[in-house]
């Protein structure tokens, strides 16, 4: 292939370059093929867990801070009855509680009687559970979409967020080797 | 005259685009700025839309937020910084220019300059590729067919 100055060049310049630039952006494209655009990365790896006051979903009296999410490797879970996808991972939520994993549940704008009603029925793997009925904690933790599960070490460091349904697969490939390596102290 | 018809379609149909809610200002610059603001920052749901014409509920608790925002007396860097903190640089249309954002911003008008150069080379070699000189028989014929069909191509009986 012939491109370039010459005279007789294969391709002259004006037809070149935009190949030869189309050529460049080949492989960004072809990666981003493989790319699920709804999956945003979160601003807050690696950052500390955002104050917030809220009220306990079980006791509005009650009043949770982000000092109660701390001091285990822990998961929180935003979770909402409006959400069927959350529905779907709840029985995998209780697998990881029988493994003795401790998981802090954000009621994202939801109603609390509903929410409570759901616990009572489906079961209750939550630690605590906080009332984010008007998305204030979601905004501050970056939530755009029911369910999303962060990864917390025992400082209530982010380590790890999950957009969409945590289950077995996603369990075992993107949770427990984050957890193993807190663990061993990485 | 049916395009008549039309004209409130195209007159109304900007209306339609921003999602409703009521948000009272007391000074008209400060509406301003939520409107600039609601229409610069992206819905992270919604990937494609800005928080003005998106009627997602994250939306709408974002736009609530910038409204809190401005009436506390947030500036717009500290408003869009808020967000972008938590949400990343996706939640902005306008990127901080920075190491990363460079090929961004800066990356077409490279392209656009280097093919301008690139043509401006191609171009003057082009035109100062010197004149390829006729050797005795090239001379010849070319004579013959000068003589035959004439100079300003008209051929000459």
């Amino acid at each position: 292939m012939r491109f370039g100055f010459d005279d007789d060049a294969w391709l002259p310049p004006p037809l070149a370059f935009p190949l030869l630039g189309f050529l460049a952006l080949l492989p960004m494209l072809w990666f981003g093929l493989g790319n699920d655009p709804s999956l945003l990365p979160s601003a807050l790896i690696d950052k500390p867990l955002p104050e917030f006051q809220a009220a306990r979903l079980d006791d509005p009296g009650r009043i949770v801070t982000e000092r109660d999410f701390k001091g285990d490797v822990a998961l929180i879970n935003v979770w909402a009855t409006w959400c069927p996808t959350c529905r779907d991972e709840h029985e995998f939520l209780h697998v990881l509680k029988e493994q003795g994993i401790a998981i802090y549940g954000v009621n994202y704008k939801d109603e609390r009687d509903k929410a409570l009603r759901w616990l009572e029925t489906l079961g209750d793997p939550y630690r605590i559970n906080v009332d984010d009925g008007l998305g204030q904690l979601g905004i501050d933790l970056g939530v755009y979409g029911a369910p999303e599960t962060f990864l917390i070490d025992a400082t209530g460091t982010i380590r790890y967020r999950h957009v969409g349904e945590l289950n077995r697969r996603i369990w075992r490939r993107e949770f427990v080797p984050r957890m193993e390596a807190l663990a061993d102290g990485r | 005259m049916a395009w008549v018809k039309l004209l409130p379609i195209w007159t109304l149909a900007p209306v339609a685009w921003a999602a409703i809610d009521v948000y009272e200002f007391d000074d008209p610059a400060d509406e301003q700025r939520f409107r600039d603001l609601i229409f610069e920052l992206r819905c992270p749901k919604c990937q494609n839309q800005n928080i003005s014409g998106s009627n997602a509920p994250l939306s709408a608790d974002l736009r609530k937020k910038v409204y809190d925002m401005i009436r506390d007396g947030y500036d717009d860097g500290e408003i869009v910084g808020y967000l972008v903190q938590r949400y990343g640089d996706f939640v902005t249309y306008r990127p901080p220019i920075e190491p990363v954002t460079w090929p961004l911003w800066f990356g077409p008008f490279v392209l656009i300059a280097s093919i301008g150069f690139g043509l401006a080379l191609w171009v003057r070699r082009r035109a100062r590729a010197a004149p390829v000189a006729l050797d005795g028989s090239e001379r010849k014929r070319l004579d013959a067919l000068l003589e035959r069909y004439g100079r300003d191509g008209e051929k000459s009986e």
